[in-house]
């Protein structure tokens, strides 16, 4: 009783993790899965890194693993996209030490720029995928997931959603956690790592092996359970949907599903040809539902609950309400009023030291193709002069090809500059994936101009120091990108770069319209500290003396 | 099955809605019970509308309250109070403060939000936060002044709360905010004793 905690699931990862003797994290912070590398940082005997996006987090990651240590690697949903690159010859060349991937889902996007299932990932890269549906069970699952990772040589994924990540319930550490993996080391074994293809296609049919071995094997797994009750109805379930579930249909047979990929298809025989009616409760896309069907059994899932958004007690239970030959827990009628209320949109914050620019963008009439981070609250009133948001990195190229586009209509041809269309991106964002823009646009001779907003953090997702904060996940000093060096480097007049404080309008007005209207490609960094970031230091000032 | 309580808090971005649902959480899981608390952080949040859920008892699956199933709807915001109230049924006690605040853009705030509570449910307290700053030494030390009064409705020993505040309050700051709980505790007995 003494020992329980009550964590948060990205707590309960990072303690799994620390359990299961990782010694090596990495990251790129996206909600929801920022706080996981945050809390393992705070473990003794932990290497962790911000690393500047996910693929190189990944990569990092894997050196590690096949250098012999048990490793965790943390991304949002989207975040896996950058790094799936690696992922899926990483399933190829197996690990050595524990590689454990967290994915962090996000339906209903609190945060996010879509809603993708990345179930399909795990399928697709052939390797074992965890989800757990409460935080002991995050905790437990990530210890089970580096045993699993190891005992199969493969990457693993463990699935988490919003909903799980930023929920807190009890937790029960270990007492004494082993730590004791020995690390010898990177070893030279080059028909395992090297994939030219000779080595490759020896490696996809080991991949296969793996893959048909655990087919069989996970079917007696822990993670997955029959719940065996009143056999007239049953659901297959997982993650955050099963405690729905649960707490709806406290009598109805329920087959839990802990290990997503690969499905444990004995499991879900024996439980539809026990049970006389099966519903597939899964949020997102069918991706249990097709495969079920596929198996040769009549269920139901997409026919009740939608593919879009999260689901809850509520919309599990709604289906249900008027079926008949349905006895189901009856509830309070909830209050209802007609007053309409405004909503709480998110804006930027009273005192964001980027506001100014967009009062410019705005004021000039300029297309701003834009990127990801709080400054997206750019296309919000007052300002709304944000025109592209898709993914990290994305305003610097979508810039590009406005220019070229508009050149033609034009009629010269991709020659000439646009000069009504500027991109603008964060720092953060900046040094995770626009710089490979910025050198695009240098070597194949762009004309557009780029704003950097340089808060000196990853706000969005709560003040991560990256590249161009000077310091690194621990608070640890480190080297500050040089935007100058880097433009000149990308190829860029010395007198198209200019650095300006964010407090002094007048000064980024005249850099906006000089730089827009020289024709040439141009970088314009515009420096002010977060906000959050600057009443956050005053305060530890204060309180340090 | 056994019964689980649930407590929804609603406010907006800013007013410590996550520090005094930790408060509460952990005094339910420190009283035996199983906890689970869900909210959610991240750009919904900039100024935004902020909600917790916080479900206890012998074991809780879900960790969102279903509609019309909170047994408490406590609201540090008049508005947000109304947008959360299909959590409420008639039987929930609804605890209000008496703040208001406008979302961005918006200049006039809602006419006939209060009568609208106090019309929708007979179980509604609205509490004056100026009068109860008065009651306590420091205004930092309200929301813990607010868990006091809401500990009336649930059944932890002392030392489950006094564990979860100085575990959860800065440094320094437990005897205030020890002080600000009791001053709660005392509001509620002088409003609800009477109540069955």
């Amino acid at each position: 009783m003494e020992n329980r905690k009550l964590l948060s699931g990205n707590q309960a990862i990072a303690l799994g993790a620390y359990e299961a003797g990782v010694t090596v994290g990495t990251g790129y912070p996206g909600t929801p899965s920022t706080e996981i590398l945050e809390s393992l940082t705070s473990y003794p005997g932990v290497y962790t890194e911000w690393s500047v996006n996910e693929k190189v987090a990944f990569e990092v990651a894997m050196g590690a693993a096949l250098s012999g240590a048990r490793t965790l690697v943390t991304m949002k949903h989207v975040g896996l996209n950058v790094a799936a690159d690696p992922l899926f010859t990483a399933s190829y060349t197996g690990i050595k030490g524990g590689l454990v991937i967290v994915n962090a889902d996000d339906p209903d996007m609190h945060s996010s720029q879509n809603e993708q299932d990345n179930r399909h990932y795990a399928y697709a890269a052939k390797v074992p995928m965890l989800e757990p549906s409460d935080c002991q069970e995050a905790k437990d699952f990530t210890l089970f997931a580096y045993h699993l990772s190891e005992t199969y040589d493969t990457p693993v994924i463990l699935r988490t959603v919003t909903r799980l990540s930023h929920s807190l319930g009890v937790v029960i550490p270990l007492d004494n956690p082993a730590r004791d993996k020995k690390i010898e080391g990177f070893k030279r074994d080059i028909r395992k790592y090297v994939m030219i293809p000779g080595h490759a296609r020896k490696r996809h049919i080991v991949v296969e092996e793996r893959m048909r071995k655990l087919k069989d094997e996970v079917n007696t797994f822990p993670l997955n359970r029959i719940e065996l009750n009143d056999t007239s109805i049953g659901f297959i379930t997982s993650g955050i949907p099963y405690t729905y579930v649960k707490e709806v249909f406290p009598e109805a047979s329920v087959l839990k599903i802990g290990v997503v990929n690969p499905l444990p298809e004995k499991l879900i025989a024996d439980f539809c040809r026990a049970v006389k009616k099966v519903y597939i409760v899964e949020e997102l896309d069918p991706f249990f539902e097709l495969r079920i069907k596929a198996l040769g059994f009549d269920v139901e899932g997409k026919k009740y609950y939608p593919v879009t958004g999260e689901l809850s007690p509520d919309s599990v239970r709604k289906p249900f309400e008027e079926k008949p030959g349905f006895s189901i827990k009856p509830r309070e009628k909830g209050l209802h009023t007609e007053i309409p209320l405004p909503p709480r949109p998110p804006s930027l914050c009273p005192g964001c030291p980027h506001r100014e620019v967009f009062k410019i963008l705005k004021k000039h009439d300029l297309f701003v193709t834009g990127d990801i981070g709080c400054y997206t609250l750019g296309v919000l009133p007052p300002f709304t002069s944000i025109d592209t948001c898709v993914e990290m990195g994305g305003s610097i190229g979508h810039v590009q090809g406005i220019e070229i586009a508009t050149s033609f209509k034009t009629g010269t041809g991709g020659k000439e500059g646009n000069s009504n269309t500027v991109a603008v991106i964060g720092d953060s964002t900046f040094a995770h994936s626009g710089i490979t823009g910025l050198l695009n646009a240098g070597y194949n001779k762009r004309h557009s101009l780029i704003i950097v907003l340089d808060n000196s953090t990853t706000a969005m997702t709560g003040m991560q120091p990256n590249p161009l904060s000077g310091e690194r996940i621990n608070g640890e000093k480190t080297s500050r990108l040089d935007y100058r060096k880097l433009g000149q480097a990308c190829g860029l007049d010395d007198n198209q770069i200019r650095i300006v404080n964010a407090y002094k309008p007048a000064e980024i007005e005249d850099a906006v319209l000089t730089l827009l209207g020289s024709g040439k490609l141009s970088l314009l960094v515009v420096q002010g500290l977060c906000i959050i970031l600057k009443m956050r230091r005053k305060k530890t000032e204060k309180n340090d003396g | 099955m056994d019964k689980i309580f649930n407590v929804l808090m609603v406010g907006v971005g800013g007013q410590g809605i996550i520090m005094a649902s930790d408060i509460f959480a952990l005094a339910a899981m420190y009283s035996g019970n199983d906890v689970k608390k869900s909210e959610i952080h991240g750009m919904s949040q900039r100024g935004g509308s902020v909600f917790s859920h916080i479900r206890f008892g012998k074991k809780v699956y879900s960790p969102v309250i279903s509609h019309g199933e909170a047994d408490v709807l406590f609201s540090l915001e008049e508005m947000e109070t109304l947008r959360w109230i299909g959590y409420a049924s008639e039987t929930t006690d609804i605890i209000c403060m008496k703040t208001r605040i406008n979302p961005v853009m918006v200049e006039t705030y809602p006419a006939g939000i209060e009568e609208e509570i106090r019309g929708l449910s007979k179980r509604v307290f609205f509490v004056d936060p100026v009068s109860l700053i008065d009651r306590i030494e420091n205004k930092k030390f309200l929301n813990v002044t607010l868990i006091g009064l809401i500990s009336g409705f649930v059944d932890f020993p002392e030392e489950s709360w006094e564990k979860a505040i100085k575990e959860k309050v800065p440094a320094g700051t437990f005897e205030g905010n020890r002080k600000a709980f009791e001053t709660g505790k005392k509001l509620f007995m002088e409003e609800f004793n009477d109540m069955e």
